[in-house]
């Protein structure tokens, strides 16, 4: 199981527990304010975009080429910018905060 | 086995120079066919403008001549399309409420029930136009009447038989929003021309032009584009009933397939720009207000980032498709557009096992350099439980 801190634009922290398919969907599920998947994760809408807190990178890794093309085009593009319906749940990422960038 | 295919004509174009050029009456378009560039000049709304002087530009072919009414949000540019887009987003996510979902099944339902006990039917008109009319009553909370008058315009209110541009056509379009918006004024509903007639943008009231533009936008963007949808699922599916099985026995897969259906679908084959200084794409230069078109039917071919682009892969997981578009003017009816379609994925697999192809008739479109089929104009089909 992985505990998940979401902040919003906002400045909401909410905290989500989840143990399958991907941090998009989990964020979805939990009605998380900025984080739509429009495509389902497909990684084609861009609507999941998220800053993972500089220590928890490492637990999340870098994005694949093809999502890294997709956010280089996003406004408020950070090294630790995510489309989290690329991140799997999992034990591995247990404990991480994410900064959700759209309002 | 192919007549589903939808071929990618971009190829070698795509590969070599990265555009292709068309005339359009005297006003040329040079077509953007690489994804990353594509994507790019969608995101650029500064340098590739939607909002122009000239209403209808951005269109190809060019509306210029036949439409004065400014489409709404999708031909304003930020920062003004902000406070329109954002006035009617919640509209059209409502395809995500479950009310809403349930009046798309019933409809879907009854449609493809009819088909199952007919000989033939022809996919087009008798199956695609119906029910994007239909789910349109729901899109815009109007009765269900309405649908026949929309049914009977034809599958093409903007073409004619002899011309992709038809100003008489597009007037029925524009006198029937006209009628429909006097109506809602002297006896609002709960529908969309009552909802946005009752609106407010920056502190003032919508004007009745500006709700027209919301409506023409509506009706138009999502007919052809969700009727050749819809037909060529049919047409795959005809073509490969494994897949259908496969959806039967994982339905997990249902979000990747629709996806996957519509890249390569890629129903709307392009979207114009002005250019509003001069620049360069591809190593080519491009002058301050001509016209460029974002080729999202040759993005979604690109091999630089989809595998076996030509093959249809229902659960191909990374898929950056754009056939929704890109950026600040993606498609505000895709939420309807995606809902719709996995309702009728979902009633497909559960009431039909197989479908014959019985007669068809492609549809061609004439971009100069390119020819591309984007769907048909005859299928003849039947439908078997």
């Amino acid at each position: 199981m992985a505990k998940i801190t979401f902040i919003t634009a906002d400045n909401e922290e909410v905290i989500v527990e989840g143990t399958q398919g991907s941090v998009m969907e989990l964020a979805v599920q939990n009605n998380i304010k900025g984080i739509d998947g429009d495509c389902g994760g497909v990684c084609s809408c861009a609507t999941c975009h998220v800053h993972v807190n500089e220590s928890d990178f490492e637990k999340v890794g870098e994005p694949s080429e093809i999502e890294a093309d997709m956010l280089e085009l996003e406004d408020e593009v950070s090294e630790y910018s995510r489309l989290c319906c690329q991140i799997k749940v999992s034990d591995a990422i247990d404990g991480i905060t994410l900064k959700v960038i759209e309002e | 086995m192919n007549k589903s295919a939808l071929p990618d004509p971009f190829e070698q174009a795509r590969l070599d120079k990265g555009f292709g050029e068309m005339n359009d009456q005297n006003d040329p378009v040079k077509i953007l066919l690489r994804l990353k560039d594509v994507r790019k000049s969608a995101k650029n709304w500064k340098a590739f403008q939607s909002g122009g002087e000239e209403v209808g530009r951005i269109v190809v072919p060019s509306e210029v001549h036949i439409r004065d009414t400014r489409q709404i949000p999708f031909e304003v540019d930020p920062p003004q399309h902000a406070s329109y887009r954002n006035l009617v987003e919640p509209w059209f996510k409502r395809p995500l409420e479950k009310e809403y979902q349930d009046k798309l099944k019933a409809i879907v339902e009854t449609v493809i029930e009819g088909a199952l006990k007919e000989d033939v039917i022809e996919v087009v008109e008798e199956f695609s136009l119906v029910i994007q009319s239909r789910a349109l009553t729901v899109l815009l909370n109007t009765p269900f009447s309405e649908s026949k008058t929309w049914i009977d315009w034809g599958t093409h209110v903007f073409r004619s038989e002899e011309s992709a541009l038809d100003g008489d056509k597009a007037n029925i379009l524009y006198d029937y929003i006209d009628n429909e918006i006097d109506r809602a004024a002297a006896n609002p509903t709960d529908d969309l021309y009552s909802k946005l007639l009752a609106s407010e943008i920056d502190g003032r009231k919508l004007t009745k032009e500006e709700v027209k533009g919301v409506m023409i936008l509506t009706f138009a963007g999502g007919r052809d584009t969700v009727i050749n949808t819809i037909t060529n699922t049919i047409a795959y599916f005809a073509e490969h009933p494994e897949s259908l099985k496969r959806i039967k026995e994982n339905p997990e897969i249902t979000n990747t397939a629709i996806e996957e259906l519509i890249r390569y679908f890629a129903p709307l084959t392009h979207m114009g720009r002005v250019v509003t200084k001069d620049t360069e794409v591809c190593e080519h230069a491009i002058e301050a207000q001509s016209r460029v078109s974002l080729c999202w039917a040759s993005a979604n071919r690109d091999a630089k980032t989809f595998e076996n682009p030509n093959d249809v892969v229902i659960d191909r997981q990374i898929n950056p498709h754009v056939s929704f578009g890109f950026g600040t003017h993606n498609c505000l009816g895709a939420t309807h557009a995606r809902t719709l379609m996995k309702i009728i994925l979902g009633v497909l697999v559960n009431k039909v096992t197989t479908i014959d192809i019985l007669d068809h008739e492609d549809n061609i479109e004439d971009l100069d350099q390119f020819k591309r089929k984007v769907g048909f104009h005859v299928l003849k089909v039947k439908f078997n439980a």
